[in-house]
């Protein structure tokens, strides 16, 4: 093999996800950008193959209600709609309908908020929610907590995807539970496993990929950024180098020093 | 004195929490009514969710609230 042919395979390989081939493992919100042009800059920075979208209870007219998804569509990106503020299985079902007739796409992220403050999952409601969207056609990628036992039964459900919490959504504490992570890791192997909500910096996008989940959806960090660009650019770097060193195999870690030169047959010269 | 118009009685609908007079018949008209593309919504009356290819069957009455959503940005 020559070098060049070595490089090449060095390259981030492509992957499946909801019967589609991505590339990218970056999943970018469209959330609380200084501006429009800053967004569109961003995603083509990150790289970023899917892309989120919500729904608001509204009546825009004219034109500006769909100048902004249409710029959205343009970049050529999946989209991913979501079920922001639900808190009910129903409400969460209903908002699901009306996003695939919308966005023409089965694919949901489904939320249903158990709790105000910390946003944290309903793995009651979301279990019935995901239930009866998959029986509806959907492909469903529920935001879920960390628990093994929930996402076994959103698994058992019909889902074939699983989206469990870093931290709470736009809170930018990193992986508050990277052992829970590593037990979903080993315990459900092929199943993607794409950490949702929570990533403050490329260091928390790192790691996740480094534990072997397959994706990072994020929004904040990027958006509330000083440089927007600049940040997308930077965790799909990020989220490349982590992927391949799962890849590559993190060295185990050793309580004690490990020489690195080998001493072994060396002179002692003092 | 106006006459009233008995082939299109004005009812009240509450749209998005806000009654408006209304002569529409069906959601579809009401939807034809207002300044939108009709692909860029989403309609719901009475919390029931209405895909765009019936709400020509869905017949409006006094009271009924219409819900509507848009795409926006999300995360």
């Amino acid at each position: 093999m020559s070098i060049h042919d070595q490089n090449a395979t060095l390259e981030p390989t492509t992957w499946h996800i909801g019967g589609r081939t991505l590339s990218s493992r970056f999943f970018l919100g469209t959330a609380a950008y200084p501006s429009p042009q800053v967004l569109q800059e961003a995603i083509a920075a990150s790289g970023s193959q899917v892309v989120t979208m919500g729904l608001r209870r509204q009546l825009a007219h004219g034109a500006q209600a769909g100048d902004f998804f249409a710029m959205v569509k343009a970049t050529g990106a999946h989209l991913l709609p979501n079920t922001a503020g639900c808190h009910t299985a129903r409400e969460a079902i209903t908002l699901a309908h009306m996003a695939r007739e919308l966005f023409d796409t089965t694919w949901i992220k489904l939320e249903v908020v158990g709790d105000a403050h910390t946003l944290q999952p309903d793995p009651f409601e979301l279990l019935i929610a995901a239930a009866q969207l998959v029986k509806d056609g959907f492909e469903v990628f529920p935001y879920c907590m960390d628990d093994l036992v929930s996402c076994q039964r959103l698994l058992d459900a019909g889902c074939n995807i699983l989206m469990p919490w870093g931290a709470p959504i736009g809170s930018g504490q990193g992986l508050v539970n990277p052992g829970a992570l590593r037990t979903l890791r080993a315990r459900l192997p092929g199943v993607p496993l794409i950490v949702d909500a929570g990533i403050g910096s490329p260091a928390d996008a790192v790691q996740a990929m480094e534990l072997g989940l397959d994706g990072v959806l994020l929004n904040s960090a990027v958006a509330n950024a000083i440089d927007p660009v600049r940040m997308a650019r930077a965790f799909k770097l990020g989220i490349e180098s982590g992927r391949m060193a799962f890849e590559a195999g993190v060295m185990a870690r050793q309580d004690m020093a490990v020489a690195s030169t080998p001493v072994a047959g060396h002179p002692i010269l003092l | 004195m106006r006459e009233p118009d008995l082939l299109h009685p004005t009812i009240t609908v509450v749209v998005n929490g806000t009654a408006q007079p209304t002569t529409a018949r069906t959601l579809q008209d009401w939807v034809d009514a207002q300044d939108v593309l009709p692909t860029g919504l989403a309609t719901a009356v009475n919390g029931q969710f209405v895909p765009r290819g019936l709400r020509m069957n869905q017949v409006l009455a006094d009271g009924d609230t219409i819900l509507t959503f848009q795409p926006i940005q999300g995360g």
